[in-house]
């Protein structure tokens, strides 16, 4: 049974849990969003006071912090009680398109090359994480929503919108991935 | 108290994205190489499990545990602002590997990195606000 648990887990399982997930939000009067935390910390910061998009009850969203605090304390078990931190067993053809880029094969379930501390400290590494960040932040609240609010709910309610803004996040993905990473490592 | 089933839910949610493997930047990697069918798995089975509760909610009209009806407000209509905010999210999420909700998700599991790329989400999404007005919509 331990065994079950520490390996991974399988996608169905796993995409029928995050159903569930939205599901139960739905039941208790509330959405799947991840990305309107961003917003409301924002908010909760007090830079509503120089900008009216922050300038908003942001205490109607404690629960979804709330949901944003247990993401982290999931993470957390997950690391102490629930995981081998076995390599991640992806594709041998990532592998060597990743190789070709200069990161080694996985280890554990991240690339020391972007997440380590090294990484972390060094400019290019922070730069990566800073860009990084900004885009997904930026990008999020642009198009109203990110792979939670658009690709699972909105598109569970085959909302036209939401099926746009995930073709704009395989967009944005390809080209990075296919065009720009190349330069970058 | 009100809000611990919240805490649950999103404790739930940290485990599933880490036992998915969904939270590593090498399987949204694979993603994007149209390499392995993992991810199309996870988020293909969410989606379809949740079109039919979304319709079966519809069709009988369940209400929530307050006892109000569920109600889903369409989105506003626009093509711009999905496609292009959309496309900026994207390169975002390719490059650092996560979105927002596994950010944070890899902070609890020690990747301190992430906590990087999620302060920084917050600064993007604070030049949203500053930039909103001048922004196609």
């Amino acid at each position: 049974m331990i065994e079950l648990i520490t390996q991974p887990w399988s996608w169905w399982f796993s995409g029928a849990m995050i159903a569930a997930i939205m599901f139960f939000l739905l039941f208790f009067g509330q959405s799947f969003g991840f990305s309107s935390n961003l917003r409301t910390i924002c908010a909760a910061a007090g830079l509503g006071k120089t900008n009216k998009f922050f300038d908003f009850n942001w205490k109607s969203q404690i629960w979804n912090l709330v949901f944003l605090v247990g993401a982290i304390l999931g993470g957390f078990l997950t690391k102490q009680f629930l995981s081998t931190d076995a390599p991640v067993q992806i594709a041998q053809s990532t592998i060597e398109d990743l190789s070709k880029l200069g990161f080694a094969a996985p280890e554990s379930l991240q690339p020391a090359e972007l997440f380590g501390l090294e990484a972390m400290f060094s400019l290019k590494g922070f730069m990566i994480l800073a860009f990084g960040g900004l885009m997904v932040g930026f990008g999020s609240r642009y198009a109203g929503g990110c792979t939670s609010g658009h690709a699972i709910s909105g598109l569970s309610d085959l909302q036209i919108p939401s099926l746009i803004a995930v073709m704009g996040f395989f967009a944005g993905g390809l080209i990075m991935t296919f065009l720009i990473m190349p330069l970058i490592f | 108290m009100k809000f611990i089933k919240f805490l649950l839910l999103g404790i739930v949610f940290g485990i599933v994205m880490t036992k998915s493997e969904a939270v590593s930047w090498f399987r949204i990697q694979e993603m994007f190489r149209f390499q392995a069918f993992h991810m199309y798995g996870i988020i293909g089975t969410a989606v379809t499990l949740g079109v039919t509760g979304v319709a079966l909610i519809k069709k009988f009209k369940i209400r929530d545990y307050h006892g109000n009806p569920i109600v889903f407000s369409p989105k506003d209509r626009s093509v711009s602002r999905y496609l292009l905010g959309g496309s900026i999210f994207g390169l975002g999420w390719a490059l650092s590997g996560a979105c927002p909700g596994p950010m944070v998700v890899n902070v609890g599991y020690g990747y301190w990195a992430m906590a990087i790329v999620f302060f920084f989400a917050l600064v993007g999404t604070y030049l949203y606000g500053v930039l909103k007005s001048k922004l196609p919509h």
